[in-house]
């Protein structure tokens, strides 16, 4: 962490309290709130009610009005650290060492931003997405950098806080109605840090597992490989002949519960609740254009869940960017997937009319050093950089064709504006309706909330109006 | 109704006695009328007959070598095993004889080191941060205790008195385990732990009184990465800055490894206790200068007289077999929180402290009673019966158990890992899941069935509420039909060229731990591709038209698979009962 004081301002309790919309809430309601439905049992809220060890609350209790501008997110995870100068942040001034292969930056759509060769599809929707070329934190551990971008809390504390995604779970699953879990990532969990934290396990993610871009996207649980819908519905009556024992107990209030669970899971494998995962659904035309490749059609998937509803759908990096060496081939051919894939997100979801509602955040949990090791053994490889780096907003309430900060002339260092994770996922918040003030349910009642509050001295360089509508 | 039914055939069947073992119409229930055996039997029964609860039948011994096997040893029965149990004459003494049979199984001291591994935080990472090394010698401590059978006053007396390296010395990391290392925090944890309360239902005063015994707690690193010692440390020295030599920051200083740095002069005045202490009964007690106050706290911690040392062990073990504690739950120990049978929880209590805290002497007790063997078909719903133990509650496998089942049934493994710290932790492919040392080695399915995280060291960190996602993985996941369709041992049981009904009984002896009732027969052998009986040779000449057409049923190998999906979804499997 940096010991430089100029670099560090408290996080300004008033400027997070005034962008939420929502009123600050007691434990006790944000609990209710939270975690049950007040309308009677909606499917929704099922996958994440059993998260609560507290009996329902007896008075329903109204939601206060949130004017969300985003109903989804979308985020895609670039877990093992993008290199930001290979990419959104070119330096084309700054020499060989730095630039290695990728010499020059392209114009945008946008008047005076520039960025990589490697990205000229991305360069036609710069109107679109902001980049925050300023991200910082410090921070060179993967799992401890991870854990700050998608928590805001310092690594490293006794409570393992949970991620933006199980948060949103955890908010959302009142007002959403799907069959499908309300936070869903394509297709492995991130598996180095904990995403439900101590929320517990109700509130991981859904994982798809699977390849949308196989000619069956099997998603696990839901789409089975060899088992037609004739199978598993003799199979479904086969179990329910079988089941001496279910059947000699089935008043038992405890197999009540796990009978409705099951109920749900029909719902999802035979029911309508898979067709968002088909993506045969879709003209062919318009899968090429989003990429034959998985990256390219995790998208695609990711724009049907948002247009069904689902509150957090994450995109975690087929592969990864942790390109210790072997650097710019692996940057070659990932970089134009990404390109491709992000670029036609952003522009379907603009044709769906989705993109207002529907925030996209895209970084990894650092950049690399913008400067090129060519020793050995990484021969010409980048490492882990958190000085500085950069994120990418687009839709949801936040405004396109922006850039936020600045790094140095060799995107070494911060030059200006810094942008922390808790001023990032702070604005994320703002926009979505949820109260970053608002307390978490901790299994032992310990106080626990969204964001760290202003007390706990976390870095801050303020939200990001500047790019807020 | 079909319910009511299948319960007038159980009363009849008990009203008629029973054929020959094994080849019973009810797989579930016995024929021997609950009578009390013990004086464990007598204190439920008579309890339950002054609330005017009726009992069930005493349950089946297919139904009892299944769910004694799952609770002492957290492992299935194999069907070889569970054959012979069923099918030994020895009606009279067949029970009592598996229970000391599996009291000395190595898997014993497995299951319950993961039990109370989630109790005292076996966990190398977040967010008890024990550390890889230290939770193996954490828990090798743990699993030697269990499978020699150390009394469980010196169990926990060692742990509270321990002193020495992470690494070497396993139950020192019981200090290390606790989040909040404050003297207050290891009070709490130690009330939770071995007095089975919550200090946050405490008078400030109590806690604070107590937490003077833990007031002179030292931690201090060494020069090895990530070790750390925990000690007795009176004089506060390992608070002193730049004192925490021979460790990180000297090293770091210096810029290498060394036992000689030179020490700063310990401030006088550092003592951080006041020297007196209050016991949490209100006895006050001056700490003697030259004891570490651990050892008062423990030795008075572990007297037969202390009202909750006793009583907290004896009700977890309950709550552990019979699926609630006596005082519910089992680590909330207070006075507005009575026991449902007070007598029974004094007896349980006066045999511990008889038998010297011999812990296979306990679990012998319980197991032997006719109210751990009672049925799992309750006759009365009521809260008030299940608080009284009016029938064996149902209760699904642990999410470590279920996974070592359906492996144990298919032959098949899973991948336990850590991914911190780089390089990954893999360990050995054959290992069972209750055999996993450290919290941190996990599967996705381990996490998905609420495998406990071991954060806080509470019972119910444990989570086995049904949840659909937990449904999709079983009905239709490509883990467990891959495991179906690909188990090797499945496979040879497919493949045995065996008679269709034997493979029947194969497959519910193996999945069940029982032979089929005649009625699973026939479903069973009815499953699969219907086929016109192929015709008689020419001799039938025509004749054939006069009677019905002939079917018979095709078992292809996916309807063997089928049927085996359908007996490992069923409640009888995935439920203890």
């Amino acid at each position: 962490m940096s010991t430089n004081p100029s670099s560090h301002r408290p996080l300004p309790a008033a400027n997070l309290m005034g962008m939420s919309l929502s009123l600050p809430l007691s434990r006790r309601e944000a609990l209710r709130i939270g975690l049950f439905s007040t309308a009677g049992l909606l499917l929704a809220d099922n996958w994440v009610r059993a998260a609560a060890e507290t009996p329902p609350a007896t008075t329903p209790v109204a939601a206060p009005p949130i004017q969300a501008k985003a109903r989804s997110v979308i985020q895609i995870f670039l877990w093992g650290g993008m290199s930001h100068n290979d990419t959104w942040d070119p330096k084309p001034d700054a020499g060989y060492d730095y630039m290695g292969e990728f010499k020059t930056a392209i114009p945008t759509n946008v008047d005076g931003i520039q960025i990589g060769e490697l990205f000229p599809n991305l360069a036609k929707q710069a109107d679109k997405f902001s980049l925050i070329r300023s991200m910082t934190h410090r921070n060179n551990g993967h799992e401890t950098a991870a854990y700050l971008m998608q928590t805001a809390h310092v690594p490293g504390e006794r409570l393992a806080y949970p991620s933006v995604g199980a948060v949103f779970a955890l908010f959302k699953s009142p007002t959403y109605k799907g069959i499908i879990p309300p936070y869903v990532v394509l297709t492995q969990p991130q598996g180095r840090f904990s995403e439900e934290g101590f929320l517990g396990p109700k509130l991981k993610p859904f994982a798809t597992g699977g390849d949308p871009n196989a000619a069956r996207f099997e998603v696990e649980g839901v789409v089975s490989r060899g088992i037609t819908d004739a199978r598993q519905k003799a199979r479904r009556a086969l179990l329910d002949k079988m089941n001496t024992m279910g059947h000699t107990l089935a008043a038992s209030p405890q197999l009540a519960l796990s009978e409705e669970a099951k109920k749900q899971a029909y719902e999802l494998i035979l029911g309508q609740g898979r067709e968002v995962f088909d993506l045969s659904k879709e003209k062919p035309e318009l899968r090429d254009r989003y990429g034959r490749n998985t990256f390219g059609q995790d998208c695609l998937a990711a724009r049907r869940m948002v247009e069904a509803g689902i509150p957090y759908v994450v995109i975690n990096y087929p592969g990864g960017w942790d390109t210790h060496s072997n650097h710019f081939a692996t940057m070659r051919r990932q970089c134009p997937q990404l390109d491709q894939g992000l670029a036609m997100l952003l522009q379907d979801l603009h044709d769906h009319g989705l993109l207002e509602s529907t925030l996209v955040w895209c970084c990894g949990e650092f950049g690399r050093t913008p400067r090129v090791d060519w020793q050995p053994p990484w021969n010409g490889g980048r490492n882990h950089h958190g000085n500085v780096f950069t994120a990418v907003v687009a839709g949801g309430g936040f405004k396109g064709g922006q850039v936020v900060g600045a790094s140095d002339a060799k995107a070494e260092e911060v030059k200006d504006r810094p942008v922390y994770p808790v001023d990032l996922l702070g604005s994320i918040y703002a926009l979505s309706g949820i109260n970053a003030s608002a307390k978490l349910p901790h299994p032992m009642g310990t106080e626990a909330h969204v964001l760290p509050s202003a007390s706990e001295n976390v870095k801050s360089g303020g939200l990001l109006s500047e790019i807020m509508s | 109704m079909k319910r009511s039914l299948i319960l007038a055939a159980l009363v009849l069947g008990i009203l008629a006695g029973r054929a020959a073992p094994g080849v019973s119409s009810d797989p579930f229930e016995g024929e021997a009328a609950p009578v009390p055996r013990t004086k464990i039997d007598e204190l439920v029964f008579a309890r339950l007959h002054q609330l005017g609860i009726p009992l069930p039948a005493v349950c089946s011994d297919a139904v009892f070598v299944r769910r004694v096997y799952v609770d002492v040893i957290g492992t299935l029965p194999t069907a070889k095993e569970a054959k012979e149990f069923i099918q030994d004459p020895d009606t009279k003494n067949k029970r009592r004889l598996l229970i000391d049979r599996l009291l000395q199984r190595d898997e014993f001291a497995d299951y319950w080191s993961m039990k109370w591994g989630d109790i005292l935080r076996i966990k190398a990472e977040f967010p008890v941060n024990l550390w890889p090394n230290a939770a193996q010698a954490y828990h090798r401590w743990v699993h030697a205790s269990i499978a020699e059978n150390k009394p469980y006053d010196k169990f926990a007396r060692e742990m509270l008195t321990a002193s020495g390296s992470n690494f070497r010395v396993g139950p020192v990391n019981f200090y290390r385990a606790i989040q909040d290392r404050t003297p207050e925090g290891i009070a709490g944890a130690v009330a939770l732990t071995f007095m089975g309360a919550r200090a946050e239902s405490w008078p400030t005063n109590r806690l604070a009184g107590m937490a003077v015994f833990f007031s002179q707690v030292g931690y201090k690193p060494t020069s090895e990465w990530k070790e750390e010692h925990v000690f007795w440390d009176p004089l506060g020295a390992s608070t002193v800055p730049g004192n925490s030599a021979p460790g990180r920051a000297a090293v770091a200083a210096i810029g290498q490894a060394t036992n000689s740095v030179p020490q700063p002069a310990i401030p006088a005045g550092t003592n951080r206790g006041p020297p007196v202490a209050t016991f949490p009964d209100g006895t006050q007690i001056k700490l003697p200068p030259n004891r570490d106050p651990r050892e008062v706290f423990a030795d008075w911690l572990i007297t037969p007289k202390n009202p909750w040392f006793t009583r907290s062990i004896v009700n977890r073990v309950w709550a552990w077999l019979l699926g609630r504690g006596i005082i519910q739950e089992p680590d909330d120990i207070r006075d507005d929180n009575p026991p449902s049978n007070p007598a029974l929880l004094a007896y349980l209590g006066k045999a511990m402290v008889a038998g010297h805290y011999d812990m296979k002497r306990l679990y012998r007790l319980i197991l032997n009673s006719n109210t751990y063997q009672l049925s799992s078909l309750p006759r009365v719903t009521t809260p008030q019966a299940g608080a009284n133990f009016a029938s064996y509650p149902l209760r699904r496998l642990d999410a470590e158990v279920l996974i070592d089942a359906i492996n144990q049934i298919t032959g098949s493994s899973d991948l336990y890992t850590s991914p911190i710290p780089e390089p990954f932790t893999y360990i050995p492919e054959n290992m069972p899941a209750i055999a996993i040392a450290d919290g941190s080695i996990t599967s996705p399915f381990l996490a998905l069935f609420g495998r406990s995280a071991r954060a806080t060291g509470m019972e119910n960190e444990r989570n086995n509420k049904p949840v659909p996602a937990q449904w999709l993985h079983l009905l239709n996941s490509s883990h467990i039909q891959r495991k179906l369709e690909q188990g090797p041992k499945l496979k040879a049981i497919f493949d045995s060229g065996r008679k269709p009904s034997e493979i029947v009984q194969e497959l519910y002896l193996t999945i069940l731990s029982r032979f089929p009732t005649p009625e699973e027969a026939k479903i069973v052998e009815a499953y699969g591709l219907v086929q016109p009986a192929r015709p008689a040779p020419a001799a039938s000449s025509g004749k054939a038209g006069d009677q019905p057409a002939k079917t018979v049923v095709v078992k292809r190998r996916d309807d063997w698979v089928d049927i085996t999906w359908a007996l490992i979804n069923s409640t009888e499997f995935l439920y203890r009962h």
